[in-house]
């Protein structure tokens, strides 16, 4: 589904994505592991188009999408969440999550004028389906609620609503459970499962390390902008060089 | 009553100035600080047409469809700069329309400005004119308002406000930021453009020195005070700041400070803009946090 090739970045002499290579099969969660600063969200911003590629190619589906802005990328499916959640504070938690429907005939301004009715009907299908998003998230009697009054787990959830919206083919999430609650997480666990089994293709940066075994069928492993290891959670677990990489930067943190 | 008339006019003519404004600044969160600009080119371009025998109406039309054009001029190569490099950008081409009004003197006349600009016959001149003139502002204020918030409250002004609240996340969500943008200022332009002409056939004289930084903040200041993001704001603001500022001039000033008060009157809209920024940022209308479309 998704092919990374020969992929750098550099922000002047530090290199944070160092030539890596590897591809996502089309179907269940995969996940990025990696000590702090080893390049992983980096990687995602460059998958996403947020940031420009120095060298390397991205496919997906088969086309090539690095070069493309941030906005083509995403309406071809790929769509992502935020390591610092970010969610649209002043705007209520049910438009947060119309704000992501696809292909909204009234975001231009003729048919607002000229197509009147038609948007109206799609705007009541998506409110409609924003409402069963929160719903499946439990937030849906704070609909009405500026997001930026939720809680940071319960933002952290509106952000995967947002997702959901935007009818993606392949999801990319930078730390979902950071900093939210074990029946949060639980709860979170729950929706991506059932989101793989519709057969959503889902790619996650987590540090938790038991919710990755839980979760991942496959685990890529960086450091220091490398790609050091793939495998399987058990495979990932046993291998030196993955435990060296934490073991290693746990050392030098002690020592500094 | 004349008088009545008159500042009722002013007042409409600087709520649909403000109303433009608030598209940009209340809803999509563009600090535009040379709105002026698109307000001059309006006045120019209409005046300078109907001078030169062009019908009201086409001349009306085409001072329009330039301070739209203009706002394009403006939007495409600016709105890749971040926020603050916008304003500044915005400042220095409101300075530059300025210079150009000032200095294309075979067109512009310079600073001697453009006086008797026609206006239509049924209207006329004089003190008669003004209810006729009063019903025509009101009309085109009302139609500004009607448009404005139907594009507003739509799916194209949410997506407004999500690009205001943070563009990368609208970036994400699939949104061409940058056309969504430069729409918001083409038309921000366009009926900023409109109340130029009206004011332009209204004072029937125009000169550069009208279109300065200071009608800017003046602008602003009705935006904020009123309440950005909200249809009602920038109107109740745009009242409440032309009646202070008629009432300031009844106030008897001895004729020796009389040179002081024009100034003087500036730095109070500076700080009550400061003021309203620190302490009330919501203005007199705060914006409704649950978003509504309207399909009337
Ligand atoms: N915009 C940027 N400019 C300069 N340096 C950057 C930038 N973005 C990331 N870096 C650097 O690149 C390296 C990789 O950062 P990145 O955020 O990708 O790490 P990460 O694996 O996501 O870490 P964490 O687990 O802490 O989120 C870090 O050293 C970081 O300081
Ligand atoms: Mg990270």
């Amino acid at each position: 589904m998704l092919k990374i090739e020969n992929v750098s970045k550099s922000f002047g002499a530090l290199t944070a994505v160092n030539d890596v290579s590897f591809r996502l099969g089309d179907t269940g969660i995969s996940g990025l592991i990696g000590p702090n600063g080893s390049g992983k969200t980096t990687l995602f911003h460059l998958i996403t188009g947020f940031y420009k590629l120095d060298t390397g190619n991205i496919h997906f589906l088969g086309q090539r999408i690095n070069g493309l802005p941030p906005h083509i990328i995403s309406r071809k499916g790929i769509v992502r969440t935020f390591q610092q959640t970010r969610v649209l504070p002043f705007l209520s938690s049910l438009d947060n999550l119309i704000a992501a429907a696809p292909d909204q005939l009234g975001e231009n301004l003729l048919p607002l004028f000229f197509q009147p009715s038609k948007v109206a009907l799609q705007e009541t299908r998506n409110s409609e389906k924003a409402e069963s998003v929160l719903e499946t998230l439990g937030l849906l009697k704070l609909k009405d609620s500026p997001a930026g009054d939720l809680s940071y787990g319960q933002q952290k959830l509106l952000e995967i609503g947002r997702v959901l919206m935007a009818e993606p083919k392949l999801i990319i999430l930078d730390e979902p459970t950071a900093g939210i609650n074990p029946t949060l997480i639980r709860h979170l666990v729950t929706i991506l499962k059932s989101l793989r089994d519709q057969s959503i293709k889902i790619f996650l940066i987590e540090h938790n390390m038991p919710l990755v075994a839980e979760l991942c069928e496959k685990i890529f492993v960086m450091d220091s902008g490398s790609l050091i290891f793939s495998g399987t959670p058990n495979e990932v677990q046993n291998n030196s060089r993955v435990i060296e990489a934490y073991l290693g930067r746990t050392a030098d943190a002690a020592n500094t | 009553m004349d008088y009545l008339y008159h500042i009722l006019i002013i007042s409409l003519i600087y709520s649909i100035f403000a109303q433009s404004l608030n598209l940009e600044l209340g809803f999509t969160g563009l600090y535009n600080f040379g709105h002026i600009a698109f307000f001059g080119i309006g006045a120019y371009t209409s005046a300078l047409l109907s001078l030169n025998g062009v019908p009201i109406p086409l001349a009306v039309i085409g001072a329009i469809t330039l301070a739209g054009v203009a706002g394009a001029l403006l939007a495409i190569p600016t709105l890749r700069l971040s926020g603050d490099y916008f304003g500044i950008a915005t400042l220095v081409f409101a300075e530059m329309i300025h210079l150009v009004f000032l200095n294309e003197r075979d067109i512009t006349r310079g600073p001697m400005g453009l006086p008797n600009i026609p206006r239509p016959e049924w209207i006329g001149s004089g003190i008669s004119s003004l209810p006729p003139f009063l019903i025509v502002t009101f009309a085109a204020a009302a139609v500004t308002f009607i448009l404005l918030r139907r594009i507003t409250n739509s799916p194209y002004g949410r997506s407004l406000k999500v690009i205001r609240e943070d563009e990368f996340v609208a970036q994400a969500l699939g949104k061409n930021t940058s056309l969504i943008k430069t729409k918001a200022i083409v038309t921000g332009s366009a009926f900023a453009g409109l109340a130029g002409v009206i004011w332009a056939h209204y004072i029937t004289y125009i000169s550069p020195s009208d279109f300065t930084l200071q009608e800017t903040i003046l602008v602003l200041l009705c935006v904020v005070l009123g309440g950005k993001g909200t249809h009602f704001g920038p109107v109740v603001g745009a009242f409440v700041i032309i009646f202070f500022a008629e009432f300031i001039r009844f106030i008897p000033i001895p004729s020796e400070y009389i040179r002081f008060v024009a100034p003087l009157q500036g730095m109070v809209y500076g700080f009550i803009l400061v003021i309203m920024m620190l302490k009330r940022p919501q203005g007199l209308i705060p914006e409704s946090r649950k978003f509504t479309t309207t399909n009337a």
